[in-house]
């Protein structure tokens, strides 16, 4: 029973994990670079929402959306400032100036939040705790909304990439720019589209983590956003489902190894996990060979 | 009004002169051909055209309008396409959303019925609606890639390449294809290495060499030239 309570745990954190992972390779497969401040817009959403709840008294949804609106104008002007002019330089450049991005973001939010820990209002996800099998596996109201929202998530963006027209042609400049230009399609507003949808994915995904571990600070975003790449590279990064199998695999072997094996060396567990499988499957769990065709 | 005309395009990658000066024009329901050796700058030429590369003097006009500052995913709504050197079909989407893609810049409701024209066309790409573009057969993505040019009705097609690396009956067949497309009345500018092939589809002809156009004219005569016979017919 503690070991599926544990299990649990491993696939709400991996939940998260998975919401993260999902911005990080949308923006990958489609604009074709890593965006390392991901975790950082994160971080900012988990802030807005804090704020809006806190400071101006909104209802947890409208803190949300908020937090969403927010993150979304972040992740457009992030991309048309920092990265659109870079979109012919080497992708070091590209690389490194989202690095950069990373540290600005956490920097103006330690300028704008200060330093101390903020504690993350409880009353964000107000669902009760499951109690089964007697009270022998709870489950608690974030780790339900957690697991359902990843669900629901993964399946709107599915649906969209291969039904809408905008979702086509995120999948046309994802694999050839040149041509995806030449059937009229505005490359730079697709980017734009991407990384709009990618922040505020974000903003949910700082939502459920500050839910689930109420510390929020300006380095928040951090860990769960190189975990999260990770859990992308795991699963095959761009690959929405991919996606979703690293994250939830990530968290469950995260939270396994702290329980059985050590909890020192939880996230060495996991990325020991990742080097393994990358060297078996360099592309990934679900990731693609590419091939040519003549 | 000629519905192309090149005046006097110098294009660069990065310091290389790729494009020195070249002028030619197209007119309305003529099939034109450039053909030149590897690395004339035949592709160079019609992705300048098509926007995705730009001139960094002279005038590209289109139907009478200077298009030389449009931006490459505008060309398509102004009626010309580029069949892209490579193929370059989507390989992981199916044959059918290669096709509507084509059609991004149409009304959504005429897509539907566009497809079924190009599938009357080129009734292979019917049996493989369903299938995933990268499992074509070399023949089937070319003809792919012309079907998916045409989806958005261009009045000038530019075709690139379109026999590279075909068996010689679907060469026959590809420029079969020319014909028609060229008998239902689109203009067609094609850039071919197979200049034996080229000449005898087309009306006129410009020869490329190096970045610069060596020589031009009727195609047919451009085919009985000793100089065009001995470098690029082979005989």
């Amino acid at each position: 029973m503690i070991f599926l309570s544990n299990l649990v745990n491993g696939i709400s954190l991996g939940s998260i994990y998975a919401v993260i992972a999902l911005g990080y390779t949308m923006v990958y497969g489609i604009a074709k670079m890593l965006n390392f401040a991901h975790g950082d817009v994160i971080m900012v959403g988990a802030y807005v929402a804090f704020c809006a709840m806190q400071y101006w008294g909104l209802p947890p949804a409208a803190a949300l959306l908020i937090a969403m609106a927010v993150c979304t104008v972040l992740g457009i002007t992030i991309e048309s400032l920092a990265y659109r002019p870079l979109r012919q330089a080497a992708s070091l450049a590209v690389l490194i100036t989202a690095i950069g991005m990373s540290y600005l973001l956490q920097n103006l939010a330690l300028l704008i939040w200060g330093a101390n820990p903020k504690s993350f209002p409880s009353s964000m996800i107000v669902l009760p705790t499951l109690s089964l099998f007697g009270g022998g596996l709870t489950i608690s109201g974030v780790t339900l909304v957690a697991i359902l929202a990843n669900l629901l998530i993964m399946l709107v963006l599915t649906t969209f990439i291969n039904r809408t027209k905008m979702g086509k042609a995120m999948r046309c400049v994802s694999e050839d720019r040149g041509a995806a230009e030449l059937m009229g399609i505005n490359v730079n507003r697709t980017i734009s589209a991407t990384f709009a949808i990618g922040s505020a994915l974000a903003a949910i995904a700082g939502v459920l983590l500050c839910s689930a571990y109420p510390v929020l600070m300006p380095t928040t975003g951090s860990m769960p956003g190189i975990k999260a790449f990770t859990a992308a590279v795991f699963g095959g990064i761009g690959s929405i489902p991919g996606a979703m199998i690293g994250g939830i695999l990530l968290g469950v072997i995260e939270i396994l190894g702290k329980a059985y094996i050590s909890t020192e060396l939880g996230d060495a567990i996991v990325f020991a996990v990742l080097i393994i499988v990358l060297l078996f499957r360099p592309t990934g769990l679900l990731g693609r060979q590419v091939r040519e065709k003549v | 009004m000629s519905m192309l005309e090149i005046n006097d395009i110098h294009v660069f990658y990065g310091a290389i002169h790729a494009i020195k000066g070249v002028s030619f024009r197209v007119e309305e329901h003529e099939i034109v051909t450039l053909i030149g050796a590897n690395g004339a700058g035949k592709s160079t030429i019609l992705n300048t055209v098509a926007g995705l590369l730009k001139p960094r003097s002279g005038q590209i006009l289109f139907e009478g309008k200077n298009i030389n500052s449009v931006p490459a995913n505008r060309m398509v709504g102004l009626g010309m396409a580029l069949c892209p050197e490579g193929r370059r079909i989507f390989q992981q989407m199916t044959v059918r959303e290669n096709l509507e893609m084509g059609g991004y810049s149409r009304p959504a409701g005429e897509i539907d019925g566009s497809v079924a024209d190009v599938f009357q066309r080129f009734p292979r790409l019917k049996e493989r609606e369903k299938q995933i573009a990268g499992t074509l057969s070399g023949g089937e993505q070319q003809m792919l890639a012309m079907a998916r040019a045409l989806m958005s009705k261009p009045r000038l097609m530019m075709l690139d390449e379109p026999s590279m690396g075909l068996a010689p009956i679907l060469v026959e067949q590809i420029f079969d294809i020319i014909r028609e497309l060229h008998a239902a009345g689109t203009t067609i500018l094609l850039v071919e290495q197979n200049a034996q092939m080229a000449l005898s589809v087309a009306d006129r002809a410009y020869v490329l060499e190096t970045g610069t156009i060596s020589m031009s004219g009727e195609a047919k005569a451009l085919l009985e030239d000793d100089n065009v016979r001995k470098a690029y017919l082979g005989s």
